[in-house]
């Protein structure tokens, strides 16, 4: 029942705008196999229903911390691994059924990776993986090679100097200008970046970040930011969705959130990014220990272990997302109604 | 670079003196450092902050020999509390490391040995050192397990490092670190490989046991946050040589080398400035093979003038505890907004 209210309340949140991705109930759980058999014996709830929309135009930033189901959530919106459950609308079609078969569905969501050279054929020069997509589409081969060369150019790749290369010939940076030009090659509305700038040195990363926001205009293009940087999130993203072990903690505007985060996972997830002031640096952790395992995640709301706000009802009802604020929701108990702590509001905001 | 250590003081405890690293194990001989000067005081922590390639990691590796001595030429001075290290040879190569400089590194996972428990381990490089019983040095690893304040130290020395989380190995690979009572730590990215949460635990434990057993330590890291949370100077890097070294205060709130400030712009933007495009350094890093003559950071620079693509520039010392590699540096005294300026 708990779990209905959370999608219902999410896909809600941005009705003041046109929803590009509408994503409703979304669970993939892995089995772990051991023994003679392989039978399952425990399950990683990796994504654990999780609903949420992406406003066209806009950059939503997803942050986490490893096993929080960020890159997961990624694979699944591209349909990488299949999901459990949930749908995955887009321009309120939904993906996977015959009005939105996921051939074209893939065509207009396209993803970046963060290992730029794993995710190149490396037998490929770069022109023909740029072209390798519209060709399977259907373009001839000529035209394809033309939209690769102009694409290169766009990333700022020089084609008569790179598109006859392969990747071990190009530089991080230079890879990663590659596989944002072959995510265009679509002409996709939605761009999933996963970690795609985390693996560049900070110079090289600023300026992949401009030409990120550069094309974005250009093509009115929609991005999902995933990122474990809380500084670069900050700089790139409209609103910002921050998940703990399969779930969605908190989801609002990049600016309130960051200056008032209504989850104490988010206060404390912000309170770990480095000061930059030698004379006021960090005194205390903001939490203590490793983030936990997603195997058998603790009851009710997945932080209270860790929560120093934690009472008895945080162990045994999971927390819907409520409203924290304008266009912000939280899933916590001191920010829902009447929700049984002692720090819960009693009127709506 | 005798500039980087505050005059006047006793004697550093490690002294660097023009050390060069040239690896010729390749088709191309690389010199992968190229003259660093770099002093560390006792007690102090000196972060060493540079880009891939930049040589910090090829400079904090050269302190313990670590370099195969075949493919690879060092050139320069070592001194560590009076010991050159470059003459080091056989068992006192060996009783030199992990004995008086001790080192941490990025993935706690590929430094350990993934078939020999973690107390295992701690116990061997206490008695490789120290003529005492395995009962007394298994003693002093769980006492070292509770300082690093690992929860249930019995049980964890039991523990093989792949049974324990990443910020959990990476307190067993400190401990392990501290267990001979080095008087320096070399710290290799340390929390790079970290979820921000952990990172700044290991941070304040790292800072705190620097503290309480005066270590002196230089800790290498790409991440200008991570310098300024620990470290008492900084030495920037790039391309094999130190342009910018001073106390952390004068690096990050006056820097004087375009690169330094470059690297803070691209920093000091994000949150204030959100959706405008950043100041971002233009081109890469150049490779370390083929070098451009003059300075090496020219092809990449706002303030670059004829004279730089042809001599190297001196070092220049702005004051006795900040110095910097620069032929600019009248043009750089505005930092970032100086930066700013030149590029619009």
């Amino acid at each position: 029942m708990m779990i209905a209210t959370q999608s219902r309340l999410a896909t809600s949140a941005p009705d003041h705008a046109t929803p590009l991705l509408e994503v409703a109930g979304l669970i993939k759980h892995f089995p772990i196999k051991s023994g003679l058999f392989g039978r399952p014996s425990a399950v990683v709830r990796a994504v654990d229903d999780i609903s949420f929309t992406v406003v066209e135009g806009e950059t939503l930033g997803i942050v986490g911390e490893s096993g929080c189901g960020k890159s997961t959530t990624a694979r699944l919106l591209m349909h990488l691994i299949a999901a459990d459950a949930g749908t995955i609308r887009l321009s309120g079609k939904t993906a996977g059924t015959s009005e939105l078969p996921m051939k074209t569905y893939r065509s207009r969501v396209q993803m970046v990776f963060q290992d730029s050279y794993a995710s190149l054929n490396p037998r490929m020069t770069i022109e023909d993986s740029i072209a390798y997509g519209p060709g399977v589409h259907g373009m001839a081969g000529d035209e394809a090679a033309r939209r690769a060369r102009r694409l290169l150019d766009r990333v700022g790749l020089d084609p008569k100097r790179f598109a006859g290369r392969y990747p071990h010939e190009l530089s991080g940076g230079q890879r990663q200008r590659v596989n944002i030009a072959r995510a265009l090659a679509l002409q996709p509305k939605l761009l999933i970046l996963d970690e795609a700038v985390s693996a560049l040195d900070k110079s090289i990363e600023a300026q992949v970040l401009n030409l990120l926001l550069d094309l974005k205009d250009e093509f009115g293009l929609t991005y999902i930011f995933i990122s474990h940087d809380l500084e670069v999130v900050r700089f790139m993203a409209n609103r910002v969705m921050v998940m703990y072990l399969g779930r969605v903690a908190e989801i609002g505007p990049a600016n309130a959130l960051y200056k008032a985060s209504r989850h104490p996972y988010s206060t404390a997830l912000l309170g770990s990014m480095l000061s930059m002031d030698p004379d006021h640096r960090t005194e205390r952790a903001p939490l203590t220990g490793d983030p936990p395992n997603p195997i058998n995640p603790p009851s009710g709301c997945r932080f209270h272990p860790r929560c120093t706000f934690a009472e008895p009802v945080c162990s045994t009802t999971v927390p819907v997302l409520a409203a924290a604020g304008n266009d912000h929701w939280a899933a916590c108990h001191m920010a829902m109604l009447a929700s049984g702590h002692s720090n819960a509001k009693d009127t709506a905001v | 670079m005798t500039e980087i250590s505050p005059s006047g003081q006793a004697k550093p405890i490690l002294d660097i003196d023009n050390l060069s690293v040239t690896f010729t194990g390749g088709s191309k001989t690389v010199r992968a450092v190229d003259g660093v000067d770099l002093k560390l005081n006792r007690g102090e922590v000196v972060a060493l902050l540079g880009e891939s390639g930049s040589g910090k990691s090829v400079t904090l590796r050269s302190i313990l020999r670590l370099h195969d001595e075949k493919k690879t030429r060092l050139t320069g001075r070592i001194d560590v509390g009076g010991v050159d290290v470059m003459k080091l040879e056989g068992p006192a190569l060996y009783a030199f490391r992990g004995k008086t400089v001790s080192m941490i590194f990025q993935e706690p996972m590929l430094a350990m040995d993934p078939v020999y428990t973690v107390g295992q381990q701690i116990v061997e490089a206490i008695c490789k050192h120290e003529p005492v019983s395995k009962a007394e040095a298994r003693r002093r690893a769980f006492a070292l397990f509770e300082r690093v304040r690992i929860p249930s130290p019995d049980r964890r020395l039991d523990a093989y490092p792949h049974e324990m989380s990443g910020g959990m190995r990476q307190r067993a690979m400190i401990a392990l670190a501290l267990a001979c009572h080095p008087q320096i730590l070399l710290a290799d990215e340390p929390t790079t490989a970290l979820d921000a949460t952990v990172q700044v635990q290991i941070l304040l434990l790292l800072r705190e046991l620097q503290r309480e057993l005066g270590l002196s330590m230089i800790f290498v890291t790409h991440d200008i946050s991570v310098g300024v949370e620990v470290a008492d100077r900084i030495a920037v890097m790039y391309a094999g040589r130190i342009v910018e070294a001073g106390s952390v205060r004068d690096v990050i709130r006056t820097p004087r080398h375009p690169y330094t400030i470059g690297l803070l712009s691209t920093r000091t933007a994000h949150g204030g400035l959100s959706g405008k495009r950043l100041l971002s350094i233009p081109g890469s890093p150049p490779d370390v093979s083929n070098l451009p003559p003059g300075c090496t950071f020219a092809p990449r620079c706002a303030f670059v003038q004829d004279q730089c693509r042809v001599t190297a520039p001196p070092l220049v010392a702005l004051k006795p505890s900040h110095s910097v590699r620069c032929h600019r540096t009248d043009a750089t005294v505005g930092g970032l907004a100086a930066l700013a300026a030149v590029t619009q």
